[in-house]
C-alpha cells in the first residue's frame, strides 16, 4: 500500500520524510517536481503521477504537498483520504498545520505516522483512539514532561480499539455535561450576467461538540428530515433508524466530530440571500475601465448578511484600480491582479457600494471576458433550507445535559459570472 | 547522551536522532548506541528506539540481531499491547536471518485470544512475504486460518494480506464469503475498501452476469427475494429466467448501506462494485452518492470526476439530473475543469444541449485559454454526436474565428477543419471566410488545417486557393514546418486540378522544398514532384497520382479520451492513469455458468450437540441457522406428508435435506408450490405470517425483511449442515428429531425480532440495550451478526429458549377515553431485559388527536408494591404518529392486573394490563428424562389433570405445538413416543416449574396433565389449554 511520505512546502524543499516499508530515494519527488513546473498554479498539479517505478499521489494542503509513495495498484482515493486524514489529525493536534508546527513537534509527528499506518495500511486513524495513544502537546504538559521527565505516549492499549464503539472510550467524565449542535449549511451557487440562477444547491454538516459522562446514547431527530436528500454520516450514527424511522440515534464520539453532511434535495428552490448589481465595462481603445458593485440582501427572513468579503481575479491587462468604497476596505494585489473587499454586515438601508475606475496596460486590447465575482457571507441563526431540529433526547444515562443548536448559513462556492 | 544514566537524556537524544531522520539525514552510525536502549522501560524512549531500527536495521544486520531476543520476550508479554508491537517491530526489521523467527511469530500470534494482535499478525504476514516469497505456502495456511476470523478488526487485514500474497487462490474466500459480506458494515473504514475489491473481484468469477437482455428478471427476482412470504408471485417465478444467486444479492445489499460512510474511498469501492456487479437498472443509485463526492477537496474530485467520466460514456442516463453539479466554476483547477467538461460533452443530448451548449459560451471565454481551447473541442464534440445541433456550433465556432486570442481561433479551426470533413458538401462560404482570416492567423496549427481543408476543397473554392498558395509561396521559407508541408500538399492537389493557374507555383514551391532544412519537407517534395510532374519514368504512378491524392478520406471521429478506460476496473490507480499498474488484477468476464454455489455453504463440525445447555455463540448461531432450514424443510414436507403422521413427516424431511444445499431460490419456489397447494400446509406458514407482520408493525417496510432474508440465505448456507444431524439423529428415535423440528419455529421467530431490536439498537427498548459490553468479549460479539443476535440474551439466561406464540394484542386504553392517545399492548415474549423477574410489554402509544401530545409517562400505580419498568418519559407525540415502547411488570406470578396510570400533560387515565396466565412463563428447555424426573417430583397436590376431546384436525404434533404455544409461553421438551407431548416452563417471577403433558389416546381424546406447585396457576392454565385444544 502506502509506502513512504513526503512534505514538501512549498518552496520545493523536502521537510519530512517517512517509510514504512523499505527506504526509497527522496530522488523519486523529482518527478513530481517536474509536474510541478509543468502545472502554471500550484492546485493544477495532477493528483496521481506516475513514474517508472512507483506512483505519486498527492494533497495540497495549507500549502504543503503530502506526497505519498506507492508501488502497486491501490485505489487512488484510499490514498488520497489517507492523506487528508493525515492533515486533519495534524490539524487537530497541533491548531495548525504548517512547516513550522511539523517541524516543531517532529517527534509526534513521527509517533502519530508510525501508528497510523502499519506496513502501509492504515492502523489508527480515529482520532479519539490516537489521542490515547499518543498524548497531543499543549503547553502545560511540555512544561510538565521537561521537568518530570515523562512522557507523552499513552501507556495503555485504548480500549476503543477493541470496544463495540470504537470512537468513544470508556470513563469519560465531565462536571458540565454539554452538548452543542451546529447545524451549518453552505450554499453553492452560479449566478449568471442578468442575475438569474444558473444553478444553486445547499450542502449541510452537523458538526457536534459532545462533552458527556458516561456512555450516553444520543437521538435527533428532524422537523422535517424529508429535506435530507442524500446523507453520510459519522459511523456512530445508526443506519437502520435513520432508514426506518428518519432519526439520528447514536452514541457519541467524545469531544468534537462531524456527526452528519447532508445534500439538501435538488428539488427544493434554493433561496439566494444577497444578490449583486454589478457594472463592470472596459473600452476598446481607451486605457479606462468602469467598476460599479452593488450588494443587498434579499430572502434572508430578516436575518443580518454578515461578513460579507467579495473577491474577484480582474483581467491580466488591468494594471491599476482606483475605487471607492462605501463601507469596508478593498486590497488590490497588481501582482495576482486579484480585488479584494471586505464589508462587513450589509445594511438594507444603505446598501454597500464600490466604485471607481480599472487602470489598464497601455495598448492592451480589451480583455474579452468580464471577471466572475466570488461571494462569501455568513447568515447566523437561520439554516437556508428551513432545516430544523426537533428535538434531542438522551437515554442510558441519568444526568441531565445542557443541550444547545446553533444554525448558521454560509456561503460554500457563491459565484457571480458578469 | 544515549550512553547517559538518565532517562531524560536518552530520550531527548532519540528525539533528536529522529529528527535527523525525518530530514533524511543518515544516523546510521548510531546505530550501535541506540540498539542498546530497546529494552528500556521507557515507552516512548522504546518507541523511538523502534523508530531507528525499523528505519536502519537493513543497513547494519549483525547488529540488529542484538535487538531480536527483546522481541521474542516481549511476543510473550500479558499485555496484547505490547506483544502486537513488538510483532509489528519484529516484521518491520527487514533482515532475511530472522525469516524463520518471524515465521514462528507470526504462526503464534494468528492464534492469539486478541484480535488486535492477530490484526497485527495479518499485517506482518505481507512483510515476511515481500521480504521472503519462499515463504508463500506457509503464510497462506495462516491467512486462511484468519479468514475464518470473526473479529471485525481482522477482517480488513487479513484481506489485504491475501490481496497481496495469494490473490489467486480464490477457492480461500467460498467458506467466508458471506461471512465477509455480513460483517462488512462494521469493519473499520479501510478494511471495508479493500474488502470490496475483493469481493467484486471474487463475484465476477462466481456469479452469472445479471446484465441479460431480459427485462423481467429482475423484478421477478427481486420480489422472489423481498417478500419471501409473499406466495403468488414467486410460484410464477419461471425457472429459465435469470435468478441471482442469493449469495450475489446479499452482496449487493450488505455493501449498499456503505454508499453513506463518510469515507470517500468507500463510497467509491461500493460505487465500482455496483458498476461492475449489480444489475443494469439498481446502478444508478450510486449516483448520487458520488455527485456528494464531489464536495470534497480537489484530489478527491480529481479521481471521482475520472470515474464518472469513464461512466457516463456508457450509461448517460446515470448522471443526467445531476447535470448542473458538472458545471464549471472559475476557481475550479484547470485539470477539474476539462474533466467536468469531458463529463457534460458526454451527457449532451437532443434535449439538454442547448443548456450545455449556453454553458459552453461563458466557457469559452474563460481567462483560462486552455481551458478554453479543450470547451471549443468539447462544441466539436457535441456538434459531431448531435447532428441537429451542427450548424448551430459551426456557426458559432466560425463567429469563434474573430476572436482576438490567438489561441482560441487557431482551436476553432481545427475543430471546425474536423467538422467539415464529416459533411463537406455545403460549407464552401466557410471555406472561403476562412481564408480571408488566414493572414491574420499565426498559430501554425491553425494555418496547417486552413491549407489542408483548401487542398482537400480546392474545387468548391476554384477562386481563391490559387491565390491562397501564391501567398504561400511569398512566406514559405519563414513558415513552419507542418506549414510548409501543407503548402507542398497543396501545391500538389492545385496542380492535379488546376494546372493552369498554379503551375508555375507549385514548381517554384517544390523547388523551395527541395532545398528545405528539414529532411522530411525535402523527401515530400521529391515524392509529389514524381508523382505529379509527368515523367517518362514515373508514369505508372503519374495515373494515379489523382486517385492517390485527392481520394475522399474518411471523416476523423471525435470521441472521448475515456473511450477505453472502461477497460480497467472503476476506482483503480490504474484506470485513473489509463496504464496497467503493477499488481493490477483484472476483472475477469462473467462466468457463463456459475461455480457450484454451494462451496460457499460453512461446514458445521458438531450439529448434535447444539442442544446442550452450555451457552457459546458459535454454537449459538449455528444452531440458529439449523433452526432456519429446518423451517423450511418442515414446510416443504409438511405438504408432502399432510395426511401423514408425525414420524413420517420428520424422517422425510432427513431426505429431502440433501437437497437443500442447492439453489435457495429453488428451494423457495419448490416451498411456495407446496404451500399453496394444501390446506394443512397454510395453516402451517400462516402464525409465521402473521407475526412477522406484526414486528414489521414496529419497523416499517423492508428493514427487517431484509434481515429475515439475509437469515433465510444463510440457512441456506447451513442447510448442508441440518442435514448432517438429521440424518445422524435418523438412526435415533424419531422422538428427538420432531423436538427439533418443532422447536424450530418457535426460534426463529423470536430470532427475527431480536435481530431487529439488536441492529439498531434500540428499537424496543430505547435505554439499556446498548450499555457497551465489556470488551474482550465484545468486538467480535457486535462483529458477527449470528452470534449477536442471541448470545447477548443466553448469558443471562441459559435453559430458557423464548418461544413464539401469534401476536395477541389488547386494548389498553381506547382512544375515545383517551381523548386522542390510544395504546395497545401485547406480549413480545421476550425475557424483560430490565429484571429478569418481570415479564415484558410493549405498549404501542398512537395519538389520535389532532394537536400534539406531549409528556406520555407511567403515573400512580397500584397495588403499591407493583413493580413496573417505566418507559422514559415521551416528550411529543405528533398528531397521527405512534411510538412503541417497551415496560417490564413483575405480576408475581399472578393474574391480578397490574393497574397504573397513563399521563399525558394535561390528563390522567387509569389502566390495567391483565395478564393471560399462559404469559406468565417463561419456556424452559429440558431433556426428557429430566422432565419424568421432574414430573416425577411434583405429584398429588401439585397435579392437575383433565381429560379432553380433541378434533382430529388437532392431533397432529404440529398443531398441537401450535396450539399449546399460542396459549403459553413455554418450551417444547422432547418426548420419545409419537402420542406423548411434553412442554416445560418457568414461572417468570419465582422461577418455578411449570411442566404440561399431553397424552393422545384412541378416538380423539387426550389426557391433558400440567404438574406444579403453583395450583392455582395450574388450574387456570388448564382451562386456557383445554379451550386452545378442544375448539381450534
Amino acid at each position: 500500500m502506502i509506502h513512504s511520505l513526503f512534505l514538501i512546502n512549498a518552496s520545493g524543499d523536502i521537510f519530512l520524510e517517512k517509510h514504512w516499508k523499505s527506504v526509497v530515494s527522496r530522488s523519486v519527488c523529482d518527478y513530481f517536481f517536474e509536474a510541478q513546473e509543468r502545472a502554471t498554479e500550484p492546485e493544477n498539479v495532477p493528483p496521481v503521477i506516475p513514474t517508472p517505478h512507483h506512483y505519486l499521489i498527492s494533497v495540497l494542503r495549507h500549502r504543503i504537498y503530502f506526497v505519498a509513495v506507492i508501488q502497486s495498484e491501490v485505489p487512488p482515493l484510499f490514498v488520497i483520504e489517507f492523506l487528508h486524514r493525515v492533515v486533519d489529525t495534524f490539524q487537530d493536534y497541533f491548531g495548525v498545520c504548517t512547516e513550522a508546527a511539523i517541524k516543531d513537534n517532529v517527534v509526534v509527528v513521527y509517533e502519530l505516522l508510525e501508528e497510523m499506518l502499519d506496513n502501509g495500511f492504515p492502523l489508527a486513524t480515529e482520532s479519539n483512539i490516537l489521542k490515547e495513544l499518543i498524548k497531543p502537546p499543549t503547553i502545560l504538559r511540555t512544561m510538565v514532561n521537561t521537568i518530570t521527565g515523562s512522557t507523552n505516549v499513552g501507556e495503555q492499549l485504548p480500549t476503543g480499539q477493541l470496544s463495540v464503539v470504537p470512537w468513544r472510550r470508556t470513563g469519560v467524565k465531565y462536571t458540565n455535561n454539554e452538548a452543542y449542535f451546529d447545524v451549518v449549511e453552505e450554499i453553492d451557487a452560479i449566478i449568471d450576467k442578468s442575475g438569474s440562477t444558473i444553478t444553486a444547491e445547499i450542502q449541510g454538516v452537523i458538526d457536534a461538540c459532545v462533552k458527556l459522562t458516561g456512555m450516553p446514547d444520543l437521538t435527533l431527530s428532524f422537523m422535517n428530515p424529508r429535506l435530507l436528500d442524500d446523507v453520510s454520516f459519522h459511523p456512530c450514527v445508526r443506519f437502520k433508524r435513520w432508514e426506518a424511522e428518519r432519526i439520528l440515534s447514536f452514541i457519541p464520539p467524545d469531544g468534537n466530530f462531524r456527526l452528519l453532511s447532508y445534500h439538501v434535495s435538488s428539488q427544493n428552490l434554493v433561496a439566494i440571500p444577497v444578490y449583486v448589481k454589478h457594472n463592470i465595462t472596459f473600452r476598446e481603445g481607451s486605457s479606462q475601465g468602469r467598476f460599479d458593485l452593488t450588494l443587498g440582501p434579499k430572502q434572508t427572513m430578516g436575518k443580518a448578511v454578515e461578513s460579507v468579503l467579495v473577491s474577484s481575479q480582474l483581467p491580466r491587462g488591468v494594471l491599476n484600480a482606483n475605487l471607492n468604497p462605501s463601507q469596508g476596505a478593498y486590497t488590490f494585489d497588481p501582482v495576482t491582479k486579484l480585488l479584494t473587499w471586505d464589508v462587513g454586515k450589509i445594511n438594507p438601508q444603505k446598501l454597500p457600494n464600490l466604485k471607481g475606475t480599472m487602470n489598464l496596460q497601455a495598448g492592451a486590447s480589451k480583455p474579452d471576458e468580464n471577471p466572475t465575482i466570488n461571494i462569501q457571507f455568513k447568515i447566523q441563526q437561520m439554516a437556508i433550507s428551513g432545516l430544523k431540529v426537533n428535538r434531542l433526547d438522551m437515554y442510558g444515562e441519568k444526568y441531565k445535559p445542557f443541550k444547545g443548536i446553533k444554525y448558521m448559513t454560509k456561503a460554500g462556492k457563491f459565484q457571480v459570472r458578469t | 547522551m544515549l550512553e547517559s544514566n538518565k532517562e531524560s537524556l536518552k530520550l531527548e537524544a532519540m528525539k533528536r536522532i529522529v529528527g535527523l531522520i525525518s530530514k533524511g539525514k543518515n544516523a546510521s552510525e548510531l546505530f550501535p548506541a541506540v540498539v542498546k536502549n530497546v529494552a528500556s522501560k521507557n515507552i516512548e524512549l522504546k518507541k523511538l528506539v523502534y523508530v531507528y531500527l525499523v528505519r536502519y536495521a537493513e543497513e547494519q544486520q549483525d547488529l540488529a540481531l542484538l535487538s531480536i531476543s527483546t522481541f521474542q520476550r516481549a511476543l510473550k508479554d500479558p499485555n496484547q499491547f505490547i506483544r502486537a508491537s513488538a510483532l509489528r517491530v519484529l516484521s518491520s526489521i527487514r533482515v532475511p536471518i530472522i525469516v524463520p523467527i518471524m515465521m514462528l511469530a507470526i504462526k503464534e500470534a494468528a492464534s492469539d485470544l486478541s484480535p488486535y494482535v492477530r490484526k497485527t499478525s495479518a499485517h506482518a504476514i505481507q512483510k515476511l512475504f515481500s521480504l521472503d516469497p519462499d515463504q508463500k505456502e506457509q503464510l497462506i495456511e495462516v491467512i486462511e486460518k484468519l479468514l475464518k476470523d470473526k473479529s471485525t478488526l481482522v477482517a480488513g487485514s487479513v484481506v489485504v494480506a491475501f490481496e497481496e500474497v495469494c490473490p489467486d487462490r480464490i477457492d480461500l474466500i467460498h467458506k467466508n464469503f458471506r461471512k465477509l459480506c455480513n460483517l462488512l458494515v462494521d469493519v473499520e473504514e479501510w478494511g471495508q475498501v479493500v474488502i470490496i475489491n475483493m469481493l467484486t473481484r471474487y463475484a465476477r468469477t462466481q456469479f452469472t452476469s445479471p446484465w441479460r437482455e431480459d427485462a423481467m428478471f429482475d423484478e421477478n427476482n427481486e420480489k422472489a427475494f423481498y417478500d419471501s412470504d409473499s406466495e403468488e408471485k414467486k410460484g410464477q417465478a419461471d425457472v429459465k429466467t435469470y435468478i441471482m444467486d442469493p449469495d450475489h444479492r446479499l452482496l449487493l445489499r450488505n455493501t449498499k448501506p456503505l454508499l453513506q460512510s463518510r469515507n470517500t474511498a468507500v463510497v467509491m469501492a461500493v460505487a465500482q462494485l455496483y458498476w461492475h456487479l449489480a444489475p443494469k437498472h439498481e446502478v444508478s443509485i450510486v449516483t448520487k452518492s458520488l455527485v456528494r463526492l464531489l464536495r470534497s477537496h480537489r484530489e478527491v474530485q480529481y479521481v471521482v470526476l475520472q470515474n464518472i467520466a469513464t461512466m457516463s460514456i456508457q450509461r448517460k442516463g446515470m448522471f443526467e439530473p445531476y447535470m448542473k453539479s458538472f458545471y464549471v466554476r472559475s476557481t475550479d483547477s484547470t485539470h477539474i475543469k476539462t474533466l467536468k467538461l469531458e463529463i457534460l460533452t458526454n451527457l449532451a443530448n437532443e434535449a439538454n444541449i442547448s443548456t450545455i451548449l449556453r454553458e459552453f459560451q461563458t466557457y469559452v471565454k474563460s481567462q483560462d485559454k486552455a481551458f478554453a481551447a479543450a470547451t471549443i473541442q468539447a462544441i466539436g464534440r457535441c456538434a459531431t454526436n448531435i447532428s441537429e445541433v451542427t450548424d448551430t456550433c459551426l456557426n458559432g465556432l466560425v463567429l469563434l474565428l474573430s476572436n482576438r486570442d490567438e489561441s482560441v481561433v487557431a482551436e476553432s479551426v481545427v475543430v471546425i477543419k474536423k467538422l467539415l470533413q464529416t459533411q463537406p458538401n455545403q460549407h464552401s462560404d466557410i471555406i472561403s471566410h476562412m481564408a480571408k482570416l488566414f493572414d491574420n492567423i499565426t498559430v501554425p496549427m491553425a494555418r496547417a488545417s486552413i491549407l489542408w481543408l483548401m487542398g482537400e476543397y480546392c474545387e468548391r473554392v476554384p477562386k481563391i486557393a490559387p491565390d491562397v498558395l501564391r501567398k504561400m509561396a511569398k512566406t514559405f521559407t519563414v513558415e513552419e514546418d507542418i506549414v510548409k508541408l501543407q503548402t507542398v500538399n497543396l501545391a500538389a492537389k492545385l496542380f492535379l486540378t488546376n494546372s493552369k493557374q498554379t503551375k508555375l507555383l507549385t514548381q517554384y514551391i517544390l523547388n523551395l522544398g527541395k532545398y528545405d532544412q528539414n529532411y522530411d519537407i525535402r523527401d515530400r517534395t521529391r515524392f509529389i514532384r514524381q508523382l505529379i510532374v509527368p515523367s517518362e519514368k514515373s508514369s505508372t504512378l503519374n495515373k494515379y497520382a489523382r486517385r492517390i491524392l485527392l481520394a475522399s478520406k474518411p471523416a476523423p471521429v471525435l470521441e472521448s479520451a475515456f473511450k477505453d478506460r472502461d477497460r480497467f476496473q472503476l476506482g483503480t490507480l490504474s484506470h485513473s492513469l489509463n496504464i496497467k499498474t503493477s499488481g493490477y488484477q483484472e476483472l475477469s468476464e462473467w462466468p457463463a455458468v456459475a461455480p457450484d454455489p454451494s462451496v460457499r455453504n460453512v461446514e458445521v463440525i458438531e450439529p448434535v450437540k447444539e442442544w446442550a445447555p452450555s451457552v457459546g455463540k458459535a454454537k449459538q448461531s449455528k444452531s440458529e441457522d439449523k433452526f432456519y432450514s429446518d423451517d423450511e424443510e418442515k414446510e416443504e414436507n409438511a405438504s408432502d406428508s399432510s395426511s401423514s403422521d408425525d414420524s413420517d413427516s420428520s424422517s422425510s424431511s432427513s431426505e429431502e435435506s440433501g437437497s437443500e444445499s442447492e439453489e435457495e431460490s429453488n428451494e423457495e419456489s419448490e416451498k411456495t408450490s407446496s404451500d399453496s397447494g394444501k390446506s394443512s400446509s397454510e395453516s402451517e406458514t400462516e402464525p409465521k405470517n402473521n407475526s412477522k407482520k406484526a414486528t414489521r408493525k414496529k419497523k416499517p417496510a423492508d428493514s427487517d425483511s431484509d434481515e429475515s432474508d439475509s437469515k433465510a440465505s444463510s440457512s441456506s448456507a447451513e442447510s448442508s449442515s441440518s442435514s448432517v444431524s438429521d440424518s445422524d439423529d435418523d438412526s435415533e428415535p424419531p422422538a428427538p428429531q420432531k423436538k427439533s423440528n418443532v422447536k424450530a419455529r418457535p426460534k426463529v421467530e423470536v430470532k427475527s425480532k431480536k435481530e431487529v431490536s439488536l441492529l439498531d439498537l434500540d428499537d424496543f427498548s430505547p435505554a439499556p440495550m446498548n450499555a457497551p459490553k465489556p470488551s474482550v468479549f465484545s468486538p467480535s460479539l457486535l462483529s458477527d451478526l449470528e452470534g449477536l443476535s442471541l448470545s447477548n440474551v443466553s448469558s443471562a439466561m441459559q435453559v430458557t429458549t423464548p418461544s413464539f406464540g401469534p401476536m395477541k394484542t389488547f386494548e389498553l386504553l381506547h382512544h375515545m377515553t383517551g381523548k386522542g392517545l390510544s395504546a395497545k399492548y401485547h406480549f413480545p415474549r421476550q425475557p424483560c431485559l430490565y429484571q429478569p423477574s418481570m415479564v415484558s410489554v410493549q405498549v404501542i402509544l398512537t395519538n389520535g388527536s389532532d394537536h400534539t401530545l406531549e409528556e406520555i409517562h407511567v403515573g400512580d400505580r397500584s397495588p403499591a408494591s407493583l413493580h413496573i419498568h417505566c418507559f422514559n418519559t415521551i416528550e411529543r407525540l405528533e398528531p397521527r404518529a405512534s411510538v412503541t415502547v417497551s415496560m417490564g411488570i413483575d405480576f408475581s406470578d399472578s393474574t391480578q392486573a397490574a393497574n397504573f396510570q397513563l399521563c399525558t400533560k394535561e390528563d390522567q387515565f387509569s389502566v390495567s394490563i391483565q395478564p393471560a396466565v399462559g404469559e406468565l412463563l417463561m419456556p424452559s428447555t429440558m431433556t426428557e428424562a429430566d422432565f419424568c424426573k421432574e414430573q416425577k417430583k411434583l405429584l398429588g397436590m401439585n397435579e392437575t389433570s383433565a381429560t379432553i376431546t380433541m378434533t382430529t384436525a388437532n392431533t397432529s404434533s404440529q398443531t398441537i405445538n401450535k396450539q399449546v404455544l399460542s396459549v403459553a409461553n413455554v418450551g417444547v421438551a422432547p418426548s420419545s413416543q409419537n402420542n406423548f407431548h411434553r412442554f416445560a416452563g418457568r414461572t417468570v417471577s419465582s422461577g418455578a416449574l411449570v411442566l404440561v403433558s399431553l397424552e393422545l389416546k384412541e378416538s380423539s381424546s387426550a389426557l391433558l396433565t400440567i404438574n406444579t406447585e403453583k395450583s392455582i396457576m395450574a388450574s387456570m392454565l388448564l382451562q386456557d389449554l383445554k379451550q386452545a385444544l378442544t375448539e381450534a
